[in-house]
């Protein structure tokens, strides 16, 4: 419960619209970001059920150009990228060698330019933007292709939920409901140039748009006067949990593989060729996984939190990676790695709260799946 | 940003407030602690009988993003625990130091009080 200033915090273009709503900010991967407005539950709620809008633009942003872009990041994800047709996005992780998730990325494929060089936009999580880079600048050819990083010059929002379609639509010439699930397209909102996907992080249908600070800064503004909630990243973390999308540094991190953390379906180990953290990847298919990310319901409403331990028949068997009460259903909800045996549909296990111990079950992930939700992502 | 604390009030710094009548004492935490944590969902409370001691944890409140100790500010056995506020521990911010009370506990000695803050204290501190 500190009040204290952290002058060397990064700020968003938004910072001064967003303290004029009265937000309540906290220290977040260097940046002084809004944990609420309202409050959690009314901004969560405001998400699942009209739309909510949330400044993300301290997330890092990389702009890469080249001939073999594509074949060039091949080899640094676990994921099959030659597939992407233009206007077509596929999220990954970046690996070390001993197949630990770097960190988790949004890749959007922008396709050719009239001189045959490939482009692509990669979005990253905020605190691990510097590593990111470093990782990027060291591992791809860049006499070949150009990397340009654009983090601190552009704006992003996110606007999610049911209605966002509605209230974004106004803005753009296109018609928004011809973009799929994980789409995007390149376009102008408010005269100026803008990038939008139907991606998100809510588990909600919605939009992020891309634009330069000035603009970034007028649409928030008229989307926020149209009746647009303004979401801080509490509610944020609620929404992505009920959706079970994993958090960096919480439920994945360089010592968990995407195998492990149940990220399997962006593992393309038979169409690919090779890529940093191959060979340990398929020794993991090949014998077996020791441990998995489970989703896991609370009986009660005793509420299981990150690094909490996980029990079975009185022992400690693994430990949460994220837990909250879950708006939307009532009760709490978690995420943690037990062992695989332990890590079955109906299995039922502990959490240790406090001293005590809880009950809890394995259950299906996501915990909440939405009905305006487009397709897989 | 300003709340009320009761002048009739005793405060400790983690945000518990005491109130104290003849040897009864009725604890429960402050508008400005309602504030800090958002939406309360759950609290933890010891049970009708259980013993309390002046600077020990005697329970916990849960928000959505957090949880935090409850301390007691005084020494004594509960003699009631406010099950309304446990069962919908959302209300709790709707009036702190009235409905929203949580405990009250028959002291040992009511003089233990004089240690916790007076309401200008308190405010001084947490609202600068």
């Amino acid at each position: 419960m500190a009040n204290q200033v952290d002058t060397n915090l990064l700020r968003t273009p938004l910072y001064p619209l967003i303290q004029d709503l009265k937000a309540r900010f906290t220290s977040f991967g260097g940046w002084d970001m809004p944990v609420q407005f309202s409050g959690i539950t009314t901004e969560h709620m405001a998400v699942r059920n009209a739309a909510g809008i949330f400044d993300i633009s301290h997330m890092g942003k990389f702009i890469l150009q080249g001939k073999n872009l594509v074949e060039e990041l091949q080899k640094l994800v676990p994921s099959d990228l030659q597939r992407l047709q233009l206007g077509q996005a596929q999220y990954t992780v970046l690996l070390n060698q001993q197949a630990g998730i770097i960190d988790d990325i949004i890749f959007y494929y922008q396709g050719e330019t009239e001189t045959g060089e490939q482009r692509g936009l990669v979005i990253v999580n905020a605190a691990t933007t510097d590593k990111d880079k470093a990782w990027f600048l060291e591992h791809l050819d860049t006499s070949n292709l150009n990397f340009q990083d654009i983090s601190r010059e552009k704006v992003l929002i996110a606007i999610q939920g049911p209605e966002a379609l509605n209230y974004l639509q106004p803005f753009v010439a296109e018609e928004l409901a011809s973009i799929k699930a994980f789409g995007h397209l390149e376009t102008t909102i408010l005269a100026q140039p803008a990038f939008i996907a139907r991606t998100g992080y809510t588990g909600e249908d919605g939009f992020e748009v891309m634009v330069d600070a000035e603009c970034g800064i007028q649409l928030w503004q008229k989307l926020v006067d149209a009746g647009v909630t303004p979401c801080g990243l509490g509610a944020r973390d609620t929404l992505r949990l009920e959706a079970a999308m994993a958090l960096y540094g919480q439920d994945i991190d360089d010592t968990t593989t995407p195998l492990e953390a149940g990220l399997g379906w962006l593992v393309h180990l038979d169409s690919k060729g090779d890529f940093i953290g191959k060979s340990l990847l398929e020794q993991q298919k090949a014998l077996g996984l020791s441990r998995r990310l489970v989703g896991l319901q609370m009986s009660g409403r005793n509420i299981a939190r990150h690094g909490y331990p996980i029990l079975s028949e009185g022992k400690v068997v693994g430990e949460v990676s994220s837990g909250t009460l879950s708006p939307t259903l009532g009760y709490p909800v978690a995420l943690g790695y037990v062992p695989a045996n332990l890590a079955n549909i109906g299995q039922e296990l502990a959490v240790e709260i406090r001293g005590k111990s809880y009950p809890a079950v394995v259950v299906k992930r996501p915990f909440y799946r939405s009905p305006s939700r487009l397709g897989k992502g | 940003m300003s709340f009320e604390y009761p002048e009739d009030l005793r405060y400790l710094d983690t945000h518990e407030y005491v109130r104290l009548e003849g040897e009864i004492a009725t604890i429960g935490i402050t508008a400005f602690a309602v504030d800090q944590l958002g939406d309360i969902v759950f609290l933890e409370l010891p049970e009708v009988g259980d013993a309390v001691n002046k600077g020990d944890t005697f329970g916990s409140v849960e928000s959505v993003k957090a949880v935090e100790d409850l301390n007691s500010p005084v020494t004594g056995t509960v003699i009631e625990r406010n099950d309304g506020m446990v069962e919908s521990p959302e209300l709790v911010g709707e009036d702190p130091y009235g409905e929203g009370w949580l405990l009250k506990v028959r002291v040992n000695d009511p003089d233990e009080i004089n240690d916790a803050m007076t309401a200008s204290e308190y405010s001084s501190q947490v609202e600068g």
